[in-house]
């Protein structure tokens, strides 16, 4: 019995006093930083030992795999690198064919937005398994590498991750709560923005997101609506952590509806019931009431939807754009280096999802603020619609957004197809003139 | 990888399937994973529309002859072997496979994939491509970029280059010989591995 004392004594000691230095350090490092928005810059150094790491990682790749004779799965990019193929073309061939033949087969085999990489780029493993199509035993350090990756994601990231995502969202409810107590006005909404975004940055950095904002000048202002494209849930979390914006969605029950319920107790954000969804007119006239009032915070507003239900989606789509008020296009673009930000809804529920990107090394991505956009005379919400779509297409880079769905689909498809056409043409009709010259 | 045993159970003769068309498990556990989430509504068929909702596939000037590719004539559905069949024409070809006349031809052999690319000129089936049919792909191709004119003198210099019997249609022996030199497994192969 003796024996047993001393141990215990010295164990719960250890514990103690790693609890300590655990909790110190997460508060020093992590959680005041968020509180007044500064960095030490640690992410930033992260990324760059993480991409050192991944190139020796593909480097002993391609190594083993040109020993070993195997084919390289090498993700292929439309548009930079296909088009090499009619760089040859100069008149129509028969063969001109296999070109869009190819592409569109290749669409139909996999056509996710996610396993385009430029053609410059090599093909970077980034120590996942779940984003490598060609992990085979290649060598022992590189297998280990991976297992190393494996022990510090799952068992000391993940935790941290947890750990803060849940302070993170426990912070956010019971300071809104508190705050929903005072009496509007300035100090009120001043307070309110404060505590929106400390909560936020904690949310950023539970998912160790490190993003890079641009044009910071044209940030959405109130009395406007902030677009844009979705490619992953966090996009809010990556949004409202630079800003403050009012949230529109549906009201859901569980966790979700405690956060939202206690959210606009602090400030006015627009949550509709299940009931009232369907009611277009209902809708727009919430949104435009709330654009109205300068006073309120821009509403933020992804086109393409939430990914929690679809059925609203169709919805805010033509409401926003028919409002009439200023729209701030926003880029969003994800690094797909570190980790695979897409959520492919019908593969993952929403809680394995979140798993997944707290187990990822990090998500490293790019926000563009473009300037705002206005609907112009004789333009109806559509156009208006794709033309704030093609501008944030262009400023991300993103050619082909799965941004469809409300908008007329055949209007879609002439704006694109012609651009193919376009392409193709410039080099055959070029050719033809020549002929006729000579 | 335990899970794709697992996908490979569910599907009916798979081994039918691998032997034909050369596939690995790896693909075809993958293509199933493809056919699974293109199949929206879980009947286990593909209609013309599931492939329509593919965007980039819409985007394709020729994006409805590749889907009408899928659907054999008077079908209007395609079942994961079918979707499997069509897509083992992109494999690039295996060069280490003895040429052997007793076996049928591969369904990746330069002559099939040739065969696949005459089909989407010669929508009709009548085993030649006619000068309205070559003006119906490039009009496809090029639509609002070119003028009519312009259209017919490149359907009419195709045609002249190709046509060796002057009967004012392609074969498919005219349209074989006419790409001769081009490195068809190049330009008609997608290179995938799991």
């Amino acid at each position: 019995m003796e024996d047993f004392n001393p141990f215990d004594n010295l164990l719960c000691i250890l514990l103690g006093i790693s609890f300590t230095v655990w909790f110190t350090l997460l508060l020093v490092f992590i959680i005041v930083p968020a509180i007044f928005g500064v960095s030490f810059g640690i992410r930033q150094l992260y990324m760059k030992t993480l991409l050192k790491i991944f190139e020796w990682a593909t480097h002993r790749i391609e190594r083993g795999a040109k020993d070993n004779n195997h084919l390289l799965y090498k993700p292929y990019s439309n548009g930079d690198g296909s088009n090499r193929d009619l760089d040859h073309a100069s008149e129509f061939e028969m063969s001109d064919i296999f070109y869009f033949c190819r592409q569109g087969v290749e669409s139909i085999m996999d056509d996710e937005v996610t396993k385009r990489f430029s053609a410059e780029e090599l093909e970077s493993w980034n120590l996942l398994t779940r984003s490598n199509y060609n992990f085979q035993h290649i060598s022992l350090r590189l297998t280990v590498l991976w297992g190393l990756g494996v022990v510090i994601r799952y068992g000391f990231l993940l935790p941290l991750r947890v750990t803060l995502a849940f302070t993170g969202v426990g912070l956010l409810v019971v300071l809104t709560s508190i705050i929903g107590f005072l009496p509007n006005g300035r100090m009120k909404n001043f307070l309110s923005e404060q505590v929106h975004l400390m909560c936020y940055r904690i949310c950023v950095r539970a998912l160790t997101a490190i993003i890079t904002y641009h044009d910071s000048e044209n940030k959405p202002k109130n009395g406007g609506i902030c677009v844009a494209n979705h490619t992953s849930p966090i996009d809010v979390i990556i949004l409202a952590s630079d800003g403050c914006y009012a949230m529109v969605g549906q009201i859901h029950g569980g966790l979700m509806g405690v956060i939202q319920k206690s959210m606009v107790k602090a400030c006015p954000h627009i949550w509709f019931e299940r009931s009232e969804v369907k009611d277009r007119h209902l809708v727009a006239k919430r949104l435009s009431d709330h654009v109205e009032d300068k006073t309120k915070l821009p509403i933020l507003i992804f086109p393409e939807g939430t990914c929690i239900n679809n059925t609203s989606v169709m919805m805010f789509k033509k409401g926003s754009f028919e409002i009439g008020s200023t729209v701030y296009p926003v880029a969003i673009k994800y690094d797909p280096r570190f980790g695979d930000a897409f959520w492919n809804s019908s593969q993952f529920g929403m809680v394995n999802y979140l798993l997944r990107m707290m187990s990822s090394w990090a998500i490293v991505c790019s926000v563009w603020y473009l300037p705002p956009m206005t609907r112009e005379e004789g333009e109806d919400a559509v156009q208006f619609a794709n033309r704030v779509k093609a501008a944030i297409a262009r400023q991300g880079g993103l050619v082909d957004l799965l941004w469809d769905g409300g908008l007329k689909r055949g209007k879609v498809k002439d704006t694109f197809k012609e651009e193919q056409q376009k392409l193709y043409s410039k080099m055959l009709v070029g050719t033809q003139e020549d002929r006729s010259r000579s | 990888m335990g899970s794709t045993n697992s996908t490979l159970s569910k599907i009916p003769n798979v081994e039918e399937l691998m032997q034909e068309t050369g596939f690995t498990p790896a693909h075809i556990v993958r293509l199933y994973d493809r056919f699974e989430a293109l199949d929206k509504e879980k009947t286990g068929h593909l209609r013309p529309q599931d492939f329509g909702a593919i965007n980039r596939l819409a985007m394709n000037p020729i994006g409805d002859r590749i889907i009408g590719a899928f659907f054999s004539p008077g079908q209007e559905t395609v079942d994961f072997h079918s979707f499997v069949r069509i897509l083992a024409h992109f494999r690039p070809a295996d060069k280490k496979r003895p040429k052997d006349p007793s076996m049928p031809e591969p369904v990746n052999s330069r002559t099939s994939k040739l065969k696949f690319a005459f089909q989407l000129y010669d929508q009709d089936k009548d085993g030649k491509i006619s000068r309205a049919e070559l003006l119906q792909v490039l009009r496809s191709m090029l639509e609002m970029q070119v003028t009519e004119e312009q259209l017919e003198s490149i359907a009419d210099r195709t045609i002249q280059e190709a046509d060796l019997d002057k009967d004012d249609a392609i074969s498919f022996e005219e349209f074989r010989k006419s790409l001769e030199k081009v490195n068809i497994d190049h330009k008609m192969s997608i290179r995938f591995l799991r």
